[in-house]
């Protein structure tokens, strides 16, 4: 039997995959993705609580976030594209113009 | 506090619908010929009327929307620091746009779209709307740092911030859906009412969230050891865009940390040694490595990372008299810094400049004035007396012995004394040394003169009557306890 329990032990799992691949990878769309994965993460914990209570909330709020990810993802492309465009590369280890 | 009634009074949001509608009103104008002059002005009129809409709202205490918008008085005075940092931010802008050929309406839009943000932040007591606002605010935000797309350091500059703001924005959202499934709701003022069960039942959840929030908030305030990402884009955003980073954004995290720690956690004894940790990293780390920088942008980063470490001192403290001492210190930085920023920016219009330490070689020959105004702004920056930053950091730090923290306060005295040598630095590049070539001739106008005059009285004149400002803001503070 499938309970929500298992819905959270999978969303932290997701969450670490997100972590690790927004800090290990090297192309900025990977890194964006991986970010993408952190914030569905939070999406499906939202959903696993929501079913633990019985409280409509959590659902209402991943419409809300699931928005917000959209107007970012429309954003952070557009960023990428720019970049591709001026430097021909999505490699982030070569924007490194001002020094850490 | 009436949480089931409905309330839906627009009155309350009549500060952010007149920015709401100011924003939409530049955008569809900006898409006609002629319109396109029209986003300045525009953007000037939507935050002077959200500035007077709010100052009516002063010592109001309202809940409206089930409970979703809190107006109080904390609310209103972080509100009027967003909106003069935007006030100040546009003078400056317009300028230095018109000089670097990139000024289209979009730049006054965004700009108000993200105070909008800011202020969403910091009248909810709900954590999702807090969570809403601050990627209203963020952003924008990501595009401003990136305006000027033919500039490889600007385009830098706001990859850098979408990745990590993105990226904190995932631990903020986990966090926040930890601590809803540790209480089956994202209301401060619930989980404050039932903190005690929740701890009980679903500590670990609660922790982990709290924790998670805290490194969310951590990068966007710019807090050690979350920051390497504020000097890169500090330096590579366009000017006027670093001088609204390092006011606004910064006031609404602390905004927001104000009401979760402070309100919502303020339980949560643990709380208070991982702010000190934060705190003393924070200073140590942002002054230490101010002193090695030759950029005046990156510079004031680290400065501003250190004054955001002041901040947490205050944090950390909490209670009535250290939060009011933090508001009181935001709203003198709000001044002092946007007053260095507005000069950095004037210099910056000027064709070639990086704005380097030796860039200000003779300005005080040239330009007595402006040099003049760029060093009471650096001693404020610093902590001199009779300025706004002696005496936040004299609250503070005062406040912090109060409170039984004399190793926090010990430090944080020390580390503004290692701040003096690299502030002094820029007075006396100004005034001391030897200029082995003319300065350049920067150009006045009637904005940029009355950014300064606003900057230079509101600097000056929190220094001189510092008692009135402070029972200001313990006011706007007790109004929420």
């Amino acid at each position: 039997m499938i309970g929500a329990e298992h819905f959270l032990i999978v969303s932290a799992i997701l969450f670490a995959v997100g972590v690790t691949g927004a800090l290990i990878s090297r192309n900025l769309i990977m890194i964006f993705m991986a970010v993408e994965i952190m914030l569905n993460a939070a999406n499906l914990a939202f959903i696993a609580f929501a079913r633990i209570h019985g409280d409509m909330s959590g659902h209402v709020i991943v419409f809300l976030t699931l928005t917000v990810a959209a107007a970012e993802a429309a954003v952070g492309l557009g960023l990428i594209m720019t970049l591709y465009r001026r430097r021909g590369s999505v490699d982030a280890s070569k924007f490194n113009i001002m020094k850490w | 506090m009436n949480l089931s009634g409905a309330n839906i009074d627009f009155t309350l949001l009549l500060p952010e619908i007149s920015l709401a509608i100011c924003g939409f009103a530049i955008l569809l104008l900006g898409v006609t010929k002629r319109g396109k002059d029209f986003g300045f002005g525009l953007g000037l009129f939507g935050l002077i009327a959200a500035l007077a809409f709010t100052v009516q709202q002063w010592g109001t205490l309202e809940t409206g929307f089930f409970g979703m918008v809190t107006k109080d008085g904390f609310s209103s005075l972080y509100n009027i620091i967003f909106l003069l940092a935007g006030i100040i931010s546009l003078l400056i802008a317009q300028t230095y746009l018109r000089a670097k050929k990139i000024d289209k309406p979009e730049y006054y839009a965004l700009v108000l779209f993200s105070i909008l943000g800011m202020m969403v932040m910091a009248s909810s007591y709900d954590l999702i709307i807090i969570f809403i606002g601050l990627e209203i605010m963020s952003i924008p935000l990501y595009v401003l740092a990136g305006f000027h797309r033919f500039n490889p350091k600007s385009n830098e500059a706001g990859i850098k911030y979408f990745i990590i703001g993105a990226f904190a924005s995932g631990f903020l959202l986990y966090g926040i859906a930890l601590v809803y499934g540790a209480g089956a709701t994202t209301d401060l003022r619930l989980i404050a009412a039932n903190y005690h069960s929740m701890a009980q039942q679903a500590p670990l959840l609660l922790y982990a969230g709290v924790a998670l929030i805290l490194i969310g908030f951590g990068f966007k305030v710019g807090a050690v050891p979350f920051h390497m990402w504020a000097p890169d884009v500090y330096q590579g955003a366009p000017t006027p865009v670093t001088a609204f980073f390092s006011v606004g954004p910064k006031a609404a995290g602390f905004a927001a940390l104000m009401r979760i720690l402070d309100f919502g956690f303020d339980s949560m004894d643990e709380i208070q040694s991982v702010l000190w940790i934060l705190a003393v990293l924070t200073m140590a780390v942002g002054n230490i490595l101010a002193l090695f920088q030759d950029n005046i942008k990156r510079m004031l980063a680290y400065s501003s990372i250190a004054h955001a470490g002041y901040i947490l001192v205050a944090l950390t403290v909490g209670g009535e008299g250290a939060v009011a001492s933090g508001l009181y210190y935001l709203l003198g930085y709000t001044f002092f810094n946007l007053g260095a920023f507005a000069i950095l920016t004037i210099l910056d219009t000027r064709d070639g400049t990086d704005s380097r330490f030796s860039e200000l070689t003779g300005m005080a020959s040239r330009h007595p004035f402006l040099a003049t105004l760029l060093a009471i702004f650096m001693f404020s920056l610093a902590g001199f007396p009779p300025t706004a930053g002696f005496f936040g950091k004299l609250y503070i730090f005062s406040g912090a012995v109060e409170g039984g923290f004399i190793w926090l306060a010990i430090i944080g005295v020390m580390t503004s004394f290692v701040s003096v040598y690299y502030y002094l630095r820029v007075v006396v590049a100004c005034f001391f040394t030897k200029a082995d070539h003319p300065f350049q001739q920067v150009a006045m106008n009637p904005y940029l003169a009355l950014a300064l005059i606003i900057t230079a009285v509101g600097a000056l004149g929190l220094g001189l009557f510092p008692s009135s400002w402070i029972d200001l803001s313990r006011q706007a503070f007790a109004s929420f306890l």
